[in-house]
């Protein structure tokens, strides 16, 4: 089962390190990581997607908490969480697939940010299935690369981590 | 003549893709903190292969601390590939999730024309908060967190930096920076 | 064919030639063990008295044969014991493979007895680490290990299997393949594609571009690092000397790269280095370093290194470049394939005012001499080194009795001096000579130590015993911590902290207990015939040298200084 947990922690060197490796010591593999500073540039906030059983993460959640450096972890329940990725993707494109391409980007309310006379680079910011749909879809027209930011998520309503 | 090196202190952007195994994260960050240097931001996401992990890490340093990083991350079994991006010639984006408290009227429609102003999305509305969506540059969700910052914001959630090329030229090419790089791979 | 995993596992040493293995045994790594005494006729094991000595033990077989050791622990303690062996064979690029097992997959992470992440403590000292979950990769990432720690530059791997993979019932589908055809098949491929593992072709236009520079130099000055050594290029690097004409200075983990007594050498560089090769590294106009990572014990000051000079730094590592030491020219490859590359092109240089100037402070300080009248340590090694034959192997613990070993002793090939330089593992002599001389039982091991190193690990005397290994062990006995010693002497106003060793045990008595000769020697003439009698007597032999509290290791620099500031000539 694919589980989110959010960490709040001190925004320091070796923080990641040592919560990378509370996973990689039960040879558990991350789905996803994002680490970004929050409100106050002091701590970060870590989102972490696994996937497996729900007494693996509780295990972790409890190892995380003992970390001096962690501030606070959270798994959130995947029916009240609203999750974001962005994906920044270059395309192959010319004259004759460029429509194409534009009316996917339109359909899945994505945009360019760039072009070149053989390439488009587009990005969309969505929920991980919506991106998943739309890498699909620009499939066909040979993808060069993409780059994902992995998943973000907060729980819905005023309530906080 | 000895290579000269850029010595003023900037943000860089790595990209590497790394083969998706357990560990892998581990032996990435590892490289950072045993030097002592705090990674500003991580993302990581799947790549257009299926087993294939990019990594994005923005990192304030000096061009040799990066040359030195970008040759230690190579000579790791799991990393397939490592480019160091410049901020001229690559797009730079992250997503927030940004938690507002929204408890009258008045507040709650300030936030949403500030939101439109921003191209951002209110993506859950509940009867004291609007958690908003937004995508850009770190500059761009630092200015909107900025004006939301009045009404209280309650958290925030940040992707970190991914960051691709502008053009044609992707993390598959031949990375080739300055003159050093004529041997092709770091030998392990 | 279908066959055990654990067979697998053996088959997978002997493709890679291994006939040889260091270890101690334990409960989860009990299956291997089972199938080790189904190969007992072909793999032999050495039991050692503690996983550690079975660590230097393997890494001191590698690097006197130049081929990958091998070394096998249980899990938990047995797999941390190993750590300080790891490190040491990290930091001195000396390949072996170290194979642990762990607990069972189910028991994996819930801290169960004997179970340590050992994967992800030694991600930090290893080339690589391996968790083998899966029976069926057994032999990818066997064939994949040794690869790895053989090639490029080399240093340990270690493979951790879990407990069930190893299971008697786990058979799967194997073919032998010897490592020759091997490394170029299947996952070892994958790698080379993927990460280079073979030293790449250096660039002709860098190597034409320093023979460019070597034309315009007039005062060259050769560093041999530790790269000679391991890639076996000490005849191409004499050869390039000579044809260069130039002085040679040798790195702690140089020694056995080039002829000690050459004529061309200036001895050791660096922290404890010769007058005559750190004033030619601060006279020198063009330094060529081949091998050599610049450490801060060779380099100490990396602002003031080599001022007037230009630097070259050849090595097989590219991160190694511009890591240390800002470098004005550089060739990234092999170390003898570089050197070939060069005397090709190369004519027949002479530079005699050059050489004067520098080999003349080497001669001074030769004919000089020291004071006589007492026992000293040069008396120690220059009585060893007339008596025991030229090819005599030294294995070296950390210390002072390290730096005299290298000051006075003359290494003449790769693998005839095994010494920890980077970790500056105290305790690894021992087992560094005991795995020599299971390599080379035909050639003489000499073991050289202090009585703070010796304590910490002489506990393997058991093990030289058990196997019948001559080896002679000379303590250079000062009862104290000699080398901390000197720095509290020199450094903190002689406050003499916790460094005085005025304690057991009778070191010949030890020897005696472990079923080993020992003598105790206060002079030349003893040390002689204690010699005489340690070479001829054909078991291990212990030689407790008395020698004075406060002898000191000449010249010093101190760490950081330039490396002429020197605070004792």
């Amino acid at each position: 089962m694919r589980q989110t947990i959010s960490v709040l922690v001190e925004n320091q060197a070796g923080v990641l390190n040592r919560i990378t490796g509370l996973f990689s010591r039960r040879a558990f593999n991350i789905e996803s990581l994002a680490v970004g500073v929050t409100d106050d540039p002091a701590i970060s906030r870590i989102t972490i997607i696994v996937d497996s059983g729900n007494s693996v993460v509780e295990q972790v959640s409890k190892q995380l908490n003992k970390l001096i450096e962690v501030i606070k972890v959270r798994t959130l329940e995947e029916d009240r969480l609203i999750g974001r990725e962005l994906v920044l993707i270059k395309v192959n494109a010319n004259a004759k697939t460029r429509p194409d391409i534009m009316t996917i980007c339109e359909l899945m309310g994505a945009k360019v940010a760039d072009i070149s006379p053989t390439s488009l680079t587009l990005e969309l910011s969505d929920t991980p299935d919506r991106i998943d749909t739309f890498e699909s879809m620009l499939r066909p027209f040979s993808i060069q690369e993409v780059a994902r930011t992995g998943v973000i998520a907060l729980q819905k309503g005023s309530g906080k981590i | 003549m000895k290579r000269e090196f850029d010595n003023e202190k900037k943000l860089y952007t790595l990209s590497l893709l790394v083969k998706d195994i357990p560990g892998v994260m581990s032996q990435v960050s590892r490289l950072f903190s045993r030097k002592g240097y705090n990674i500003e931001s991580i993302a990581t996401g799947a790549s257009n292969e299926p087993g294939v992990t990019r990594i994005t890490i923005v990192i304030k340093g000096d061009e040799l601390m990066i040359d030195q990083i970008a040759a230690q991350c190579r000579k790791l079994l799991p990393v397939l590939a490592v480019k160091v991006l410049d901020a001229d010639s690559s797009l730079q984006r992250e997503v927030a999730l940004i938690k507002v408290q929204a408890d009258d009227m008045m507040s709650r429609g300030e936030i949403i024309q500030i939101a439109e102003l921003f191209r951002a999305n209110i993506i859950d509305v509940s009867r004291d908060a609007l958690t908003v969506a937004t995508f850009g540059t770190e500059e761009k969700v630092e200015a909107l967190m900025n004006l939301l910052q009045e009404f209280g914001i309650l958290e925030v959630v940040r992707t970190g930096t991914i960051a691709i090329e502008r053009g044609r030229s992707t993390i598959y090419d031949q990375t080739k920076l300055k003159e050093e790089y004529n041997y092709g791979k770091n030998v392990l | 064919m279908k066959i055990r995993a654990t067979q697998a596992i053996m088959e997978c040493l002997l493709e890679q030639e291994v006939d040889t293995v260091f270890g101690y045994p334990g409960g989860t790594i009990l299956n291997l063990y089972d199938e080790l005494y189904n190969y007992r006729d072909k793999i032999t094991h050495v039991l050692t008295a503690h996983e550690q000595g079975a660590s230097h033990a393997a890494d001191g077989y590698a690097r006197s044969t130049g081929k990958v050791g091998v070394c096998f622990a249980t899990s938990g303690p047995g797999a941390t014991n190993l750590t300080t062996g790891i490190a040491t064979a990290y930091m001195d690029s000396s390949p072996v493979v170290f194979i642990t097992c762990n607990v069972t997959e189910p028991l994996l992470g819930r801290d169960s007895f004997q179970e340590v992440d050992i994967t992800g403590i030694a991600m930090p000292i290893t080339k690589a680490t391996y968790l083998v979950r899966d029976a069926q990769s057994i032999p990818s990432i066997m064939r994949q290990a040794f690869a790895v720690a053989a090639t490029g530059r080399p240093g340990p791997v270690l493979i951790d299997f879990l407990k069930n993979v190893t299971a008697p019932t786990e058979m799967i589908d194997y073919e032998f393949i010897p490592w020759y055809e091997n490394r170029t098949w299947g996952s070892v491929r994958e790698l080379s594609e993927s990460h280079g593992l073979k030293a790449p072709e250096p660039d002709h236009g860098d190597i034409d571009k320093l023979v460019e520079m070597i034309a315009q130099s007039e005062r060259p000055l050769l560093i041999c690092g530790g790269g000679v050594v391991r890639g076996r290029a000490h005849k191409e690097f004499r050869t390039f000397a000579e044809k260069l004409d130039s002085p040679v200075a040798i790195t702690l983990m140089g020694g056995g790269g080039f002829p000690g007594g050459h004529p061309l050498t200036t001895g050791m560089i660096g922290m404890h280095g010769s007058r005559a090769s750190n004033v030619a590294v601060d006279r020198c106009d063009l330094l060529i370093a081949v091998g050599c990572r610049f450490s801060d014990r060779v380099a100490l000051n990396p602002n003031t290194f080599a001022s007037q000079a230009k630097i070259v730094h050849i090595d097989i590592d590219r991160a190694e470049i511009d890591k240390n030491v800002l470098t004005d020219h550089h060739i990234v490859g092999n170390a003898r394939r570089v050197l070939e590359l060069l005397n090709e092109r190369i004519g027949q240089y002479s530079h005699p005012e050059w050489k004067e100037q520098i080999l003349s402070l080497r001669r001074e300080r030769e004919e000089v001499g020291e004071d006589d009248s007492a026992f000293s340590p040069k008396q120690v090694l220059e009585t060893i080194r007339r008596m025991a034959p030229k090819d005599t192997i030294v294995a070296t613990d950390v210390g002072q009795n390290q730096m005299w070993t290298i000051q006075y002793f003359h290494f003449d090939y790769p693998g005839q001096l095994l010494t920890s330089g980077g970790f500056g593992t105290m305790g690894f002599g021992l087992g560094a000579a005991i795995g020599a001389k299971m390599a080379h039982p035909d050639k003489v091991v000499i073991h050289t130590t202090g009585d703070g190193c010796f304590r910490m690990n002489c506990h393997e005397l058991s093990t030289v015993e058990h196997y019948h290994l001559p080896i002679i062990t000379v303590v250079f006995n000062n009862g104290t911590l000699g080398m901390v010693r000197q720095w509290q002497n020199l450094i903190y106003d002689q406050r003499y902290s916790e460094t005085t060793l005025d304690r057991g045990p009778d070191f010949v008595k030890l020897a005696e207990a472990y079923g080993l000769k020992g003598c105790r020697v206060t002079n030349v003439r003893e040390m002689e015939a204690a010699m005489a009698e340690a070479l001829s007597c054909g078991c291990g032999y212990v030689i407790d040298c008395m020698l004075d509290i406060d002898e000191m290791v000449r010249p010093m620099v101190p760490g950081g200084g330039n490396i002429t500031d020197f605070l004792l000539s």
